[in-house]
């Protein structure tokens, strides 16, 4: 495999199979993000041996944990970089502006001191720090050290240390441990004046450190705070990562649940704020999905962005990366799908019953429920009278109780004509509704339908000799089945909103070819099983699962170019299209 | 942490006994660590003149992290003012008291900033929400969500 990495340039040559081992050669465009996730991570990427992509797949990477923290540790060295700040204040200043890195870079251009003060990193003007709650300013021995140098991992050590609160890179914990005692200071929250530590952010507002770690444990435990305000009143300055890792909470050993929470909930507000990364919505699941080409609502019209995580199970994670809505709403789009559903939660069992109760007016179309009384109705919205057997006006009835024997009237032959038509559009739904539903259902019963399949598939090891492994084509068909009806569900979602025209003919052709294969292979699941036929019916199902497979990927195949190319052209407007 | 909270207390009412509370109000009792009472007047030319009112403070062993759940008394001889940020039942909406607490703030700054909402208001009236509200309750006021309004008064 090696030698074929040697001479062969053109990454077309390469097969399939040897994809996986030289993913950096495919999509030389993969972003230097990608690259050094690809060098860094290893085994955290469980991408399955890709083919080449099909149109209807997206490009997307799982994340680990550790691979999302990297993520964000380069976000914040690139800034850090950038603006010449330490990372406490790179990270502070990308979370105030959720993570947006081009937003920070022209906001800080622009104002710098302005961006600080709104991150909680410095305070407005010199002048303002709530004169009452600051108690008293510290002359440390003027050992000031730059702010970039200090790393959590250091240990502070005990010395008096004060920098100036206007600089804005020194957000930092300030600790003045022996001053203390000289100056009797005295904790203005807790007012034990045993404690003999004593720490600030640059704002200098100076508390207890134990008051600290009580007050920053109980934000980060019971609030799931991400931003840990300075304690003072009306003080707007937060706690930097350093300051609350290192200084306000105890160390690990006492208290490692803490601090990893503190951790999760930085990595929760990065991933959240991204764009281009979602949590796999899995219980329990640990994973994030990277998938930058699904990360703008206007993408969301061109593709439908289901993607799968790197968790190793079965069924696969699969979501969809654009909406919550189902986690494989192939081949229609997301805001479609939406819509679709919206619809039928506000219309199906309703309309049923209209179609089924109901008239309209002839005159207004007002909906009207003949409850009781005679044929003569009058609508009590626009008062017209008319009868309610031929729909035509009740004046042309003339004087007579009941003769409505002018059935070809054409006063009445008109109303009905526009009755169909208002019946015609809620038949229309309900025809592509009932198709939708039963697929629906039809997935719900594929739990039953597998008990039945292993039953058959017992059966069959028992009456012939094939063993386990040459018995599972069922289960693959059954698979197939429930994955094509998925598809076939959301294609009348689709086809119920697709502008009338050639480009709908094309779609429903391919919609009835699948649909066709589908039932077949479903029919020939059910059938009983014949001793003597087993061999021919193994052939049949693998064929026909062969087929039915073929014509799920024509199907998201050419709907996913159809949104690439733009061919679809809606009878409604769609959120996005103009 | 309960020890925090005790001493916390101790200083305070060490402080209240001794430098004595702002004028108008006045502390009833402080028994115990958990609940204190005072009593609080509008002093000057308000709309709560010659009104007395009874406020409940109650602290739990998180004190000063966590606030006090502070409310007017509601009995036979007192009543809560009648404000657009008090419910008839006694319940406070005020940030200080929730999202905006500090704990370096105090027993005392919280009477000061409860005289000055009332001294400030511009017209006696309950809160739109009042009746929903109380009758849902919950007995402490601190379990509420209360949504800050812009602060008009």
């Amino acid at each position: 495999m090696s030698s074929d990495y040697e001479y062969s340039d053109d990454e077309y040559l390469y097969d399939d199979d040897d994809e996986d081992m030289l993913s950096p050669q495919d999509g030389s465009a993969a972003s230097s993000d990608d690259d050094m996730a690809m060098d860094t991570f290893g085994d955290d990427f469980k991408v399955p041996p890709r083919e080449k992509r099909k149109s209807y797949e997206v490009d997307h990477d799982s994340l680990s944990h550790d691979a999302v923290k990297k993520l964000m540790a380069a976000d914040v060295d690139h800034i850090a970089g950038i603006f010449g700040v330490d990372a406490n204040t790179a990270e502070l200043l990308l979370h105030h502006l959720a993570w947006n890195k081009e937003r920070l870079i022209e906001k800080y251009m622009d104002n710098a001191s302005a961006v600080s003060v709104a991150a909680g990193i410095s305070l407005p003007s010199r002048a303002s720090p709530s004169s009452s709650a600051a108690p008293i300013r510290y002359q440390g021995s003027s050992t000031r050290s730059s702010a970039a140098t200090r790393r959590p991992a250091r240990q502070q050590t005990p010395g008096a240390r004060s920098l100036p609160p206007s600089s804005p890179s020194s957000n930092d914990a300030v600790l003045t441990p022996a001053l203390a005692k000289q100056e009797r200071f005295v904790c203005p929250i807790c007012f034990d004046d045993s404690q003999t530590r004593f720490l600030s952010l640059s704002c200098e507002h100076q508390f207890c450190a134990e008051c600290w770690n009580a007050y920053v444990t109980g934000k980060i435990r019971e609030e799931g705070e991400h931003a840990i305000r300075c304690m003072a009143e009306g003080c707007a300055l937060v706690a930097p990562r350093t300051f609350v890792l290192r200084d306000a909470l105890p160390a690990p050993s006492e208290d490692k649940g803490t601090r990893e929470r503190y951790e999760e909930l930085q990595l929760r507000h990065f991933v959240a704020s991204t764009a281009s990364l979602k949590y796999c919505p899995y219980p329990s699941c640990t994973y994030t999905v990277s998938c930058p080409a699904a990360s703008t609502k206007s993408s969301l019209i061109s593709m439908v962005p289901t993607v799968t995580c790197g968790a190793n199970a079965t069924p696969a994670h699969k979501f969809c990366f654009g909406c919550a809505i189902e986690s494989d709403h192939r081949p229609v789009i997301c805001p479609v799908a939406r819509m679709w559903l919206q619809k039928c939660e506000d219309d199906s069992e309703t309309a049923n019953w209209i179609k089924s109760n109901t008239k309209e007016c002839s005159k207004c179309q007002s909906t009207i429920e003949k409850n009781g009384g005679c044929n003569h109705m009058t609508c009590k919205k626009c008062k017209h009278e008319f009868c309610w057997v031929c729909m035509g006006p009740w004046s042309e009835h003339g004087s007579a109780w009941y003769s409505c024997n002018r059935y070809d009237e054409k006063a009445g032959v008109d109303a009905r004509d526009a009755q169909s038509k208002s019946r015609a559009s809620l038949e229309r739904y309900l025809h592509y509704y009932n198709r939708w539903a039963n697929h629906e259902q039809s997935a719900k019963l594929s739990v039953e339908l597998y008990s039945k399949t292993e039953k058959k598939m017992e059966e069959m090891q028992l009456t012939s000799e094939l063993t386990w492994i040459e018995v599972q084509f069922m289960r693959k068909a059954v698979d197939e089945v429930e994955k094509c009806r998925m598809t076939l569900k959301w294609t009348y979602a689709m086809a119920y909103y697709l502008d009338k025209g050639n480009e709908k003919e094309l779609f429903e052709d391919n919609q009835r070819d699948l649909e066709r294969a589908v039932e077949d292979l479903s029919e020939l699941l059910e059938s009983p099983i014949d001793p003597e036929a087993i061999s021919m019916l193994r052939q049949k199902v693998t064929d026909r699962t062969v087929y039915v497979s073929k014509r799920n990927e024509i199907m998201l195949e050419d709907t996913a170019t159809g949104f690439q190319e733009g061919r679809w052209k809606w009878n409604v407007p769609v959120e996005g299209f103009d | 942490m309960a020890s925090i909270s005790a001493r916390r207390l101790k200083k305070e009412l060490t402080e209240i006994n001794h430098e004595g509370t702002p004028t108008g109000i006045k502390l009833l009792s402080a028994d115990d660590f958990e609940t204190w009472f005072f009593s609080i007047e509008v002093l000057g030319n308000t709309l709560y003149q010659g009104e007395v009112f009874k406020l409940m403070f109650r602290f739990d062993g998180h004190y000063p992290i966590s606030s006090p759940a502070v409310q007017f008394v509601v009995d036979q001889t007192h009543q809560a003012p009648i404000h657009p940020h008090v419910y008839s039942n006694g319940h406070i909406c005020a940030s200080i008291l929730g999202n905006d607490w500090s704990p370096v703030l105090s027993v005392a700054s919280v009477c000061i900033t409860l005289q000055s909402m009332l001294a400030s208001c511009k017209s006696k009236e309950r809160p739109p929400d009042n009746d929903r509200y109380v009758a849902h309750a919950p007995d402490n006021p601190k379990k509420t969500r209360f949504h800050y309004d812009v602060d008009r008064v």
